[in-house]
């Protein structure tokens, strides 16, 4: 049965996403955030890892939720999910990919979609930067709490950086030894 | 008969060792993809042409799914059918699915650690700059328009501050931007 979620829920995710990288993180949070399958934080984490490996992270998320829930099976149904979508609908188009490329109804539904998508990942920044920087909700607690300063400090160090194009995999090591440092140096409860 | 059906094979094969460097060499996913998928099947190969990169991505654009995946699928379809998709496909799913599987295990093992919480702590702050660069990117390649305008605030209002299911959220989007074309095609008549 778990499989069969995995498979259904991922497939809607495959479905519904246009656009690449991060388009995919809104559908993602609220789908398996809603399944119970990820916390907010340990999503964030894995987005982290996603980046520092190989491969889009379409199917490292799906692998990782799949195996995290349902092991082996779990990671095969949950990537061969949010795969199918995309192969079956490519399958049809490639055939006469022509006329899809003129076709006006394509083409409004897509001048829907893009700034959509530039929403949403926008209301992904405000669940995303609630989790990191108000990690026990909106109280003013946090201003007190040294560990708020050092992460709204990394997170404007590291967006100079990414506007600078540094990669972002050197962006999250230098974050992570920050982190460390901060953590052990002021013995951080986090 | 006997030939082809090797060539299919052989080609098949091909198309599954070439997806599957792209799939283990690319960091990120999505547009970081292109320059290699360019080099290795236009170039190298030669079963695509350059222009039919530019046609691919237009497709992979406005099609459902990660790049990535619209991609091999498409190349695979043109350079030899039916099985050279699911060859490429296949390819290019690969190395993340291993690598993957075998992250997850060690990383439930060392999450606990003193030391990997305070750097997914300092990683969790990086991971958001990211995101901010990436929809900073995202909106400056979107043709700006009111409707455009007014469909980014509906998106963004109605999933951050009215929780409305992200799937309904994109549904209505597409609508919106389908009539309001339609609208601005009939008037420009």
């Amino acid at each position: 049965m778990i499989l069969l979620e995995l498979f259904w829920t991922f497939f809607k995710i495959g479905a519904f996403t246009f656009g690449g990288g991060y388009a995919m993180l809104p559908l993602i949070q609220s789908e398996v955030e809603r399944m119970g399958w990820l916390g907010k934080a340990e999503l964030i984490d894995f987005i982290a890892v996603s980046e520092s490996t190989p491969g889009p992270f379409a199917i490292n998320i799906s692998t990782y939720v799949g195996r995290t829930v349902g092991g082996f099976f779990g990671a095969v149904c949950s990537t061969l999910g949010v795969v199918v979508p995309s192969f079956v609908i490519i399958l049809i188009v490639a055939r006469f990919y022509a006329k899809f490329k003129e076709n006006k109804t394509v083409a409004g539904v897509m001048s829907g979609l893009k700034p959509a998508v530039i929403g949403l990942i926008g209301s992904a920044i405000v669940s995303v930067g609630t989790t990191v920087l108000f990690p026990n909700g909106y109280t003013f607690s946090v201003f007190s709490d040294v560990s708020f300063y050092i992460s709204a400090g990394i997170t404007v160090l590291c967006s100079i950086l990414a506007f600078k194009k540094v990669h972002p995999i050197l962006i999250i090591c230098l974050s992570a030894a920050i982190g460390i440092a901060a953590g052990y140096g002021l013995q951080l409860n986090v | 008969m006997e030939q082809k059906k090797s060539s299919t094979a052989k080609l098949a094969f091909q198309l599954f060792a070439t997806f599957f460097k792209i799939g283990a060499c690319t960091f990120g996913g999505g547009y970081a993809m292109i320059p290699l998928i360019q080099k290795e099947t236009a170039e190298k190969k030669q079963w695509i042409s350059n222009d039919d990169i530019l046609d691919i991505i237009a497709i992979a654009e406005s099609t459902p799914g990660p790049l990535a995946i619209n991609t091999a699928t498409f190349v695979g379809y043109k350079t030899c059918g039916f099985f050279g998709a699911l060859a490429a496909t296949f390819g290019v799913v690969l190395p993340s699915f291993l690598i993957i599987f075998v992250i997850s295990t060690v990383l439930k093992r060392f999450e606990q650690l003193q030391a990997v919480k305070y750097a997914f702590y300092g990683i969790r702050a990086g991971v958001l700059a990211l995101i901010l660069k990436a929809l900073w990117s995202m909106y400056r390649q979107c043709k700006k328009s009111v409707m455009a305008y007014i469909i980014m605030s509906f998106a963004f209002v109605g999933a951050a501050v009215f929780d409305i299911n992200v799937l309904w959220v994109i549904i209505g989007c597409a609508i919106m931007g389908l009539v309001s074309s339609e609208i601005v095609r009939r008037k420009s008549k």
